[in-house]
């Protein structure tokens, strides 16, 4: 009894510890974002009623527009791409279930101008257009709000394919078997059972791909189509106030920190576990034209949103020949190869033990710094880099410059242009694109498996290892994969941040297009998606294993 | 608890910060150990293009032994960082492109004031800071480009003619939100006024074919395929199309002759103000202002040189001589705020 007791203490104790983790991320992620909402210190009444006056209105329409048109299409896509692939056997499927995710490995900015080189008004569908009907024949914009939408989506559903498919793989078949043998059709099942079953995995990568449709600057930019972080950038470029921008970057994060709050709210207590791992071969089987089709919806996916882009892509390349390629290229490769593995392996870690954390104390709902610590990824590069800048030139000024003078050294700063200051805004910015994965992996995992572990006698940390680690696996390897792969696409941060020295392929691409020189951008985009490639198959073979 | 957090996955997460914190105080001692022996480094922050600027870089170390680092990015952050660091920054000079990123950084007081005989020997007093804090190094102008097959020179005569309802559905232009256009329009402002100016804004408004493209190339492409027939654009870019593609139906047309010229702008650069050798970085700026290194500085980007002594390429002088604005630069960049708010009001995105 009394050894019961002083297990159930230490637990406590071990409770506390964990809790100090998440405290830190939100410490991290509080430092940018306060020195953001500091901003409202001074008065910037001017440019906030030219901003009302001339444009406010429409920014917010199209912004509003943005997020519908992306929320719905990608939703639609994912969930119906992750539940054909997951749930159903058909021809190619085996393929397509790694192919649909291949779209990951290419940066938004870039999918934008290659779909502007392709079908504006010049590009060469429109050209082949006028020629067979005519020159005043109809053409949809692509330079328009539906443009920017289609691209967006063919970008960001794999968010929601890759949740919801590993939601609907861990469901396992009982039960929707159960439902079946209550006289349900395999499509109220889905609407009854599967569905609300993956709902946190779908809000989890919904959010994912909204957050970065608001954030987004680049895309938008080169479609020339204002969103609300238009008004952002002109007022810091457009009318020199750092501080007006910095205050309309409050309130985006504002909005998207009730969106999230509310997101988690509408979820609820709806507690959803994992029963077993669908076995191999336990598929629907489509037959005849159902089969196909799903094998044609499938493909034209793929084509659309990864194999036209890169074929596009190797076309620039070939045409531009490879004059740029030289030894500097493998220095380029090797530095992004660097920072993605660094940042992915310290944001995995820590979202894994602020996961944990909240697993711990059986609670739903995030609190506070959790809360906190997920909002970095909703501020649009370039702020949060400047936000982290400042923060980190104020370090440099007030603490580390009087220890060096303290010491006899010469004044230098240590954190401005350090790779620590580049790794920690990485942690910053992606901290919730890992979260998401891993902490609806937890949510599956029945806390009885905790309970029967610490009944014969576990420590929690050996939980930790022994239970939790193996089967958060897949969830983990994914948030691994996520941030590897966001953290090569990064163009702001890293141009902003980055030690002397440390250019990645992403900067490379920001000198090429920021002159418009897109098909000489076509070379670091295209390697950057070629070395982002194995890592998107690597962790889908890895879920696979699991699941055989 | 104590022995639990140590063999936690923090301990490496710890070392591994700790490692990379300790590689950046590495570099920095690196860093001092440069600036202590024999050749100095010059730190340069530019929003001058990597491929424009690096074969200068190299050339100047090449003869001198001095070496050049630098870090590229776009104007914005680059000054915004440069504020921020204050007497620790490293950089010794700012390269960038547009008056008004060169009057935004002296406003804000991160050059130094220059006496330097040199400079004011190689560059026009245009195309200088009145105080000396920055020099124009070379010079784009910001013109009208047309469709030969479709558009006469004679219909063309000036920027605001471009208002004009003859041209309704016929015009293409780069956003607003480019700081070349900016300062097309500080320039329209500072010699028409700010009631002319919005007028003729509001006309080129009513005559687009589309909606403003993101860039120069874009409109070009745009005019090219018969979407609209005249454009305005910086020289260089229709200098990269004709290279492209020599046989473009494109001319470009030099504008307001009869009046005040052309609208130019520069690229240039400044000495920081807290720059750790700013002798060092002085000379270079000499340096980069000489007949030695003008040629080469305007030729890689098919500017005009700043240096009148030194004469533009065989291509560039193939587009024809033109009346330039002599309206200082620097007034442009003075007046920019003004113009981003005009072209808002006059619906201009």
């Amino acid at each position: 009894m009394a050894q019961t007791l002083s297990r159930y203490a230490s637990s406590a104790a071990h409770r506390r510890g964990w809790k100090l983790w998440s405290m830190l991320v939100a410490l991290l992620v509080l430092m940018p974002v306060s020195v953001i909402f500091l901003s409202w210190g001074s008065d910037q009444t001017e440019i906030w009623k030219h901003l009302i006056d001339t444009q406010l209105g429409r920014l917010l329409r199209n912004t509003a527009f943005l997020l519908v048109g992306v929320g719905a299409w990608t939703i639609l896509l994912g969930v119906s791409l992750a539940w054909l692939v997951s749930i159903c056997e058909f021809p190619g499927r085996r393929y397509l279930d790694w192919a649909l995710m291949l779209p990951l490995a290419i940066p938004t900015y870039v999918v934008a101008f290659v779909a502007l080189g392709l079908m504006s008004y010049s590009g060469p569908l429109q050209t082949l257009w006028r020629q067979w009907f005519g020159s005043g024949a109809w053409f949809p914009d692509i330079r328009s709000g539906t443009g920017v939408v289609f691209v967006m989506t063919t970008v960001l559903y794999p968010y929601v394919y890759m949740l919801a498919r590993s939601a609907f793989l861990a469901q396992g078949r009982n039960l929707l078997d159960a439902s079946r043998l209550l006289g349900v059709s395999p499509y109220r099942g889905f609407w009854r059972v599967a569905l609300p079953m993956a709902r946190p995995a779908i809000a989890a990568g919904t959010a994912l791909a909204l957050m970065e449709a608001l954030a987004d600057f680049g895309a938008v930019a080169i479609f020339n189509y204002d969103t609300f972080t238009t008004a952002i950038y002109k007022s810091w470029f457009g009318l020199f106030s750092l501080t007006a921008a910095a205050q309309l970057a409050s309130l985006l994060l504002l909005f998207v920190a009730l969106a999230l709050y509310g997101e988690q709210r509408a979820r609820g207590n709806v507690r959803l576990h994992q029963s077993q791992r669908r076995q191999a071969g336990d598929r629907y089987h489509l037959r005849g034209g159902k089969a196909w089709l799903a094998s044609a919806y499938c493909s034209c996916v793929v084509l659309i949103a990864f194999l036209v882009p890169v074929a596009q892509l190797i076309l620039w390349v070939w045409e531009t020949a490879a004059a740029d390629m030289n030894e500097l290229y493998w220095r380029l490769i090797n530095h992004t190869f660097t920072l993605g593995g660094l940042a992915a392996a310290i944001t995995a870690s820590l979202a894994l033990l602020v996961a944990y954390q909240q697993k711990l104390e059986n609670r739903h709902q995030l609190n506070t710094p959790e809360r906190i610590a997920t909002l970095g990824y909703a501020l649009p590069g370039s702020v949060l880099a400047v936000g982290i800048m400042l923060a980190f030139a104020a370090v440099d000024a007030q603490i580390i410059a009087p220890l060096r003078d303290w010491l006899g050294l010469p004044p230098k700063q240590l954190l401005v242009g350090s790779l620590l200051a580049l790794l920690l805004a990485y942690v910053i910015r992606f901290f919730s694109v890992s979260f998401g994965p891993i902490q609806s992996a937890f949510e599956r995992i029945k806390p009885s498996y905790q309970e029967a572990a610490q009944t014969l006698g576990s420590s929690q940390w050996q939980v930790l290892r022994r239970i939790y680690i193996p089967l958060l696996t897949p969830g983990m390897f994914t948030a691994l994969l996520l941030v590897f792969v966001d953290t090569m696409k990064e163009m702001p941060a890293t141009l902003l941040l980055r030690p002397f020295g440390w250019d990645t392929l992403a900067v490379r691409i920001y000198e090429m297009t920021a002159e418009g020189e897109w098909e000489r951008a076509a070379l670091p985009a295209l390697t950057l998606v070629i070395i982002s490639i194995p890592p998107v198959i690597i962790m889908i073979r890895r879920s696979r294993g699991a699941e055989a | 608890m104590r022995l639990s957090l140590l063999r936690s996955p923090l301990a490496l997460i710890f070392s591994l910060l700790l490692t990379a914190f300790l590689s950046g105080c590495d570099s920095n001692q690196g860093d001092s150990a440069n600036a202590t022996s024999k050749q100095p480094t010059i730190t340069v922050y530019t929003s001058r293009n990597e491929h424009l600027v690096k074969p200068l870089f190299e050339q100047y170390t090449a003869e001198t032994g001095v070496k050049i680092r630098y870090i590229t990015d776009e104007a914005g952050p680059l000054i915004q960082r440069l504020k921020a660091e204050g007497e620790a920054t490293p950089a010794d000079m700012l390269i960038t492109v547009d008056v008004g990123n060169l009057w935004l950084a002296a406003s804000l007081d991160l050059f130094q004031p220059l006496q330097s005989p040199v400079l004011e020997a190689n560059i026009p007093a245009t195309l200088r800071d009145p105080e000396n804090r920055w020099a124009g190094l070379s010079v784009r102008a910001r013109t009208i480009a047309y469709a030969t097959d479709r558009v006469e020179p004679a219909e063309l005569s000036t920027y605001e003619a471009l208002a004009d309802s003859s041209w309704n559905g016929r015009l293409c232009l780069r956003t607003s939100k480019k700081v070349y256009n900016q300062s097309l329009v500080a320039s329209m402002i500072q010699s028409l006024g700010q009631a002319k100016a919005e007028q003729v804004v509001q006309g080129w408004v009513e005559n687009l074919a589309t909606a403003p493209y993101s860039n120069d190339n874009a409109a070009m492409e745009a005019v090219l395929a018969g979407q609209c027939d005249v454009t305005i654009v910086n020289t260089y870019y229709y200098g990269r199309l004709k290279k492209a593609n020599p046989a473009a139906k494109m001319a470009l047309f030099w504008p307001n002759q009869a009046d005040r010229g052309v609208h130019i702008n520069v690229s240039g650069a400044g000495v920081t103000k807290y720059a750790k050798q700013p002798q060092e970085a002085q000379k270079f700026l000499e340096w980069l202002s000489s007949t030695e290194a003008q040629g080469q500085f305007a030729e890689i980007n098919q500017e005009y040189p700043a240096n009148p002594a030194v004469p533009a390429s065989a291509e560039v002088r193939s587009w024809g001589d033109f009346k330039a604005d002599a309206l200082n630069v620097e007034a442009a960049g003075r007046l920019q705020g003004e113009a981003v708010k005009l072209m808002d009001r006059a619906g201009y995105f």
